[in-house]
């Protein structure tokens, strides 16, 4: 299969099939799981067995059960502080492109200030404070990666309003609703998607480790960064359970990697280059 | 601009985002529901006795001027006393910056020369089987969160063949070779997690610069690829790959923290997840400000070395 | 062996060259230098000479590769060469010149450490003898203080200098072959008569053979004794240099010299009188901060006419177009438009004054919304102007096509699919959709090639005539300023130097900048730069009156 007239490789297969069932496990866990997530159905840390393919968690939950419910929660998390962190940096960073100095100037330092500290800092900082709840956690997060959006909304959309097209409806007389909606935006996706996909990785990295440092969802709830800090514990007995969940996180964030790799690959080669090579 | 003015306007200018972290960090504790002396004593506590000691930890002061009491202290190294043990925090965190500091220099001694060698390698030898292995290879650990990794190295190297501990456990007055053997295992976990990026960027590095036109140039003028490399292309890219260091020892830091509670590792990130569960704000506040100042001082230190690295700020204009 | 084959230094036998993509970049080419000879190619963007001139270098730019034919230097196939014999032939026996020096010197090493690498790495010379070779070919080019030049940077050095140094820089090894692509093409006129005449210097005093790629027929006629015409990675005809400009065989050659006689022929363009006053340019001063670009310049322009503003760069010619338009807020003076002042900043200008003033770009590739169909993009002013419904918009746009002489199913494409004559076309039909009295032109036709330059400016002179819309048109090239203008205004870092009818100007220049400027102009015959150089000596006052 070709795609904009380029070989789609393997590993965007690989990547998209990955995707794929990620989106499925999200909305149709109910149905696939064997069991509910609560369900205490066999030992404490039962390895691998018939009845429980992946064995049972630290109270005697079934661990695929567990995953696939987890997943719902890790990955749609994720999501939505993914979309938030976008359309605050992206917001952000467009007007900062194209209004005037003042704003920029304004906006830009402010970035600069949350940007000269790692973001798991500043979160530890903001939950030491107003505590652990997931919709703290969600817009935290967004405000502080979305600084790292905005430094490259920002940058695309400085890059687009020097072209003369843009000076060109600016001439025209045209409000900034049509410079940013009309000219800059259409042209600003192809890099702003990869940054989306490369953003989701981080969030959803982000989120198992605070869920891993017990600072992120809290149970009863299933998710796969507390699912490693509670099973942690089986790795002294011998036992593999972390590493169920902690591989479903690395096989997700790997997906999402090879596909956004292809996106990016894809807007690389401007079309038409090299009329004399 | 001449050089000594840019070192000076960009160590300034770090000093001045430090300050703003630092009116951050404290602000950021102002924002809690009442203050630390209800926090302090609890729920029960008659109004008196928080009155009195408002007025002894100095609560009834304007904002700025319990920033400036703070900051003065910080600068004398008073850190402040935590809030559940009652002990100078200053005396708890300096042992435990000097063990994260320790992990972390341990790692960068490993992940700097290995990345920044291999980043280079797989640019110059583009498209190559090893630069596609190393470039499938980086993208694997980078999705990896640094727990899986330490899991897996535990797994492997503790567990199974039992080579080396798979607890960080360090104490004062403890051997320097048996403290290099306990912090192995974290040691090549955070190596792992930031090889990845620092390889990945590196070659991206290299490359934008293997594609100038200079670079054309000197192949063409019959220079061998290593002449070409060495001479032409790696003074230019030094730059970058320094910034590219520079971002990925910062993450390094940030690693520590995750790493240091997997591998029950007595560092500063350890203290400072605990802290943040028990809400133990003036630690959390001492761990935030340690954390600021290797970071910015980090990138302060990069940006300044990049700029060593660049002729048209280290000549003079002559023209 | 015979004595002529022993003269032969450079025999190409069927080239092909290819891009992984499967394009042809030059197919079945064959090409024969002698040793001393200069052989011009010449050629529009994609005729493939940049990369048949880097053919006798073993050399193929990334995603491409040489995948047939011959390439004999003395008689050695340099195809069968391994890696080590490449490099001891790149840069010893064959040497190139980049089109853009700024670009090709490492920024991070001096100057002479990179004229002496090549001889010291290949083992010719010694450091100091290396050095003291670069100090005599820095003093030979006539560059400044050749002693201490090569402590310099490359960015301490300007762009004629960098071009001279490069030169050196390939002269170090005594090459037998030298390759030239493009390298005065970047600079000033007057900037490229010097760089001109110390390469064919150079080339002539070491009896150097050499390629030399460019797309400018005048300039060759300088220094070739051969030309060779390539088009679309094909030989069109090939002959010497007096055969190709007097008398040449093939319809592509002769209509590119042509193209060339018609530029330089020209006087401008007479008018009976000047009619009523469009645009006053009125002691305009402006500035970027502390540094003034544009200063207390005055000039008119009236109906139907067209008023050139030549000048090189760093001339503020474009920085007083940006002015007129509003991009820019002139510091000082004002612009009048009619009889109204324009204030200075477009934000401030009424519908009516936005809609009459429209500008053209230099680069239709960035002009042109890549993501909007040309439909939308012609429709949208036409609509923002006339408020016009969704019908009639459409009927205008389809006589904007027309009156550009595009297509109407042109309006469901991109600007990707279109070629950049076409593209211009369409930023042509933008400005008229507006209705306007005034088009700015800054250097409209500079990004293309000869004839389609050409076919744009008979477009503008067409439309003048049938719409009356005047045109204050920015230009470096005084080829286009013959063949379009009524007036001309001449700049010179940021002060008007001269101004008048172009006739008067050209023929009779009132001051020492312009007739250094038309003195600097390559015209299309072989004789012209011993000329050229010989009236400016005498002018400058130089020691001797040379005879012509």
């Amino acid at each position: 299969m070709t795609i904009a007239g380029r070989k789609v490789p393997v590993t965007a297969y690989i990547g998209g099939i990955i995707v794929l069932l990620a989106v499925i496990m999200i909305l149709f866990a109910p149905w696939i799981a064997p069991y509910p997530q609560t369900k205490i159905v066999g030992g404490v840390w039962d390895l691998p067995n018939a009845k429980d393919w992946l064995g049972t968690d630290s109270i005697g939950r079934d661990m695929l059960s567990r995953l696939i419910y987890g997943g719902r929660t890790s990955v749609s998390i994720a999501l939505i502080a993914t979309c938030l962190t976008m359309i605050i940096g992206v917001g952000l960073g467009f007007v900062a492109a194209s209004t005037n100095k003042l704003v920029d100037n304004v906006i830009s330092r402010i970035v600069d200030v949350l940007l000269a500290m790692p973001i798991l800092i500043f979160g530890l900082m903001v939950f030491a404070v107003l505590g652990t709840s997931i919709p703290i956690m969600i817009i935290t997060i967004a405000v502080l990666e979305s600084t790292r959006v905005f430094r490259l909304a920002r940058a695309v959309a400085m890059n687009i309003t020097v072209m003369d097209y843009v000076q060109v409806a600016r001439l025209r007389g045209e409000g900034i609703g049509w410079v940013i909606f009309r000219e800059i935006l259409p042209n600003a996706l192809p890099p702003l998607v990869a940054e989306f996909g490369l953003r989701f990785c981080f969030t959803f990295l982000f989120i198992a480790s605070l869920s891993f440092l017990g600072l992120g969802i809290q149970p009863p709830a299933a998710d796969w960064g507390s699912m490693v800090h509670d099973n942690a514990q089986a790795i002294s007995f011998g036992g593999f359970a972390p590493l169920f969940p902690a591989g479903a996180i690395a096989v997700v964030t790997i997906g999402v990697n090879l596909v956004v790799d292809w996106l990016l690959s894809i807007h690389a080669l401007p079309a038409g280059a090299g009329a004399e090579i | 601009m001449g050089i000594l003015r840019f070192v000076a306007a960009r160590a300034a200018l770090g000093v001045l985002t430090l300050i703003a972290v630092s009116i951050l960090l404290y602000l950021g504790t102002q924002l809690l529901p009442g203050d630390v002396a209800s926090a302090l004593l609890g729920q029960s506590a008659t109004p008196e006795a928080l009155a009195v000691l408002r007025a002894k930890l100095g609560l009834n002061e304007p904002a700025y001027l319990r920033y400036l009491h703070w900051l003065w202290g910080v600068v004398h190294g008073n850190l402040g006393n935590s809030l559940t043990t009652g002990t100078p925090i200053a005396s708890a965190l300096m042992p435990r910056l000097g063990n994260t500091l320790f992990l972390a220099g341990y790692a960068a001694i490993i992940a700097v020369p290995l990345a920044v060698g291999l980043g280079i390698l797989s640019a110059i030898r583009e498209g190559s089987l090893m630069d596609r292995l190393a470039s499938i290879l980086s993208l694997a650990t980078i999705s990896f969160p640094e727990f899986f990794v330490s899991y897996i190295l535990i797994v492997v190297f503790a567990s199974e063949l039992g080579w080396l501990p798979s607890l960080a456990t360090v104490y004062g007055g403890m051997d320097f070779w048996d403290r290099v053997d306990a912090t192995t295992l974290p040691a090549i976990t955070l190596t792992l997690v930031v090889v990845a990026h620092m390889l990945r960027m590196t070659r991206t590095s290299t490359l934008a610069v293997m594609s100038a036109p200079y670079v054309e140039t000197a192949f063409l003028k019959g220079l061998s690829r290593s002449r070409v490399v060495l001479s032409h292309a790696l003074p230019n890219a030094l730059g970058p790959i320094i910034n590219v260091v520079a971002i990925n020892l910062a993450y390094l830091v940030v690693g520590v923290v995750v790493v240091e509670v997997v591998f029950v590792y007595p560092g500063v990130g350890q203290l400072m997840v605990d802290a943040v569960t028990k809400r133990d704000l003036p630690v959390v506040q001492a761990c935030g400000l340690v954390f600021a100042i290797v970071f910015i001082g980090l990138n302060t230190i990069a940006d300044i070395c990049a700029a060593l690295a660049n002729p048209r700020l280290r000549s003079r204009k002559r023209q | 062996m015979s004595a002529a084959a022993q003269d032969m230094l450079l025999q190409i036998r069927g080239l092909r060259i290819e891009a992984s993509n499967g394009a042809v970049l030059t197919n079945g080419i064959d090409l024969d230098l002698r040793r001393g000879e200069v052989l011009g190619l010449i050629g529009e963007s994609g005729a493939g000479k940049s990369t048949l001139g880097l053919a006798p270098l073993v050399y193929a730019r990334a995603g491409c590769s040489i995948t047939g034919g011959e390439i004999l230097l003395a008689g050695q196939d340099l195809r069968k060469l391994d890696a080590n014999g490449r490099r001891s032939l790149r840069g010893v026996r064959v040497a190139y010149v980049a089109q853009s020096a700024a670009a090709a010197f490492n920024p991070s090493m001096t100057l002479m450490a990179q004229v002496c690498e090549g001889p010291i790495r290949h083992g010719l010379m010694g450091r100091r003898e290396a050095e003291a070779k670069a100090v005599e070919l820095f003093r030979a080019l006539d560059l400044p203080t050749p002693e201490t030049f090569g402590q310099r940077y490359p960015h301490e050095a300007s762009g004629g200098q960098l071009q001279r140094a490069m030169a050196a820089m390939a002269m170090s090894c005594q090459p037998d072959l030298l390759v030239l692509d493009e390298p005065t093409t970047a600079l000033d006129v007057t900037t490229q008569i010097e760089v001109l005449a110390k390469l064919r210097e150079l080339i002539r005093e070491h009896n150097t053979a050499a390629l030399y790629v460019t797309h400018d027929l005048s300039v060759v006629a300088q220094i070739a004794d051969r030309i060779m015409v390539l088009r679309h990675g094909k030989m069109v005809e090939t002959g010497t240099t007096n055969e190709i400009l007097l008398s040449p065989r093939e319809a592509y050659t002769t209509a590119l010299v042509a193209e060339r006689q018609a530029a330089m022929s020209g006087h401008g363009v007479a008018e009976a009188a000047r009619g009523e006053t469009v645009l006053t340019v009125d002691d305009v001063t402006v500035k970027y901060g502390p540094v003034v670009a544009v200063k207390g310049i005055s000039f008119t322009v009236s109906r139907g006419e067209t008023v050139a503003v030549v000048g090189e760069s760093g001339s503020g010619k474009s920085t007083l177009a940006y002015a007129a338009i509003g991009q820019i807020e002139a510091a000082g003076g004002a612009f009048r438009f009619g009889p109204a002042a324009l204030p200075p900043s477009f934000k401030n200008r009424s519908l009516e004054q936005r809609q009459r003033i429209q500008l053209i770009y230099q680069l239709p590739d960035i002009a042109l919304n890549p993501r909007q169909k040309i439909g939308d993009i012609l429709g949208r002013p036409v609509a923002f102007f006339e408020k016009t419904s969704a019908a009639a918009t459409k009927a205008r746009v389809a006589e904007l096509l027309t009156l550009v002489g595009l297509p109407l199913d042109y309006i469901g494409r991109f600007p990707g699919q279109l070629s950049g004559g076409q593209k211009q076309r369409i930023c042509i039909a933008r400005a008229l959709a507006a209705r306007p009295e005034l088009v700015i032109c800054d250097e409209v036709t500079s990004a293309l090639d000869p004839l389609v330059a050409e076919d744009i400016l008979k477009l503008l002179k067409k439309l003048q005539d049938e719409l009356g819309v005047s045109y204050l048109f920015i230009t470096h090239d005084l080829g286009t300023v013959k063949r379009i203008a009524h007036r001309v205004v001449v700049m010179l870092k940021g002060q008007m130097v001269a101004e008048g009818p172009t006739a008067d100007i050209f023929d009779t220049p009132p001051d020492d900048y312009t007739r250094k400027l038309l003195l600097s102009v390559p015209e299309m015959r072989t004789d012209w730069l011993d000329e050229a150089l010989a009236r400016r000596d005498i002018w400058r006052g130089g020691i001797a009156a040379v005879p012509a």
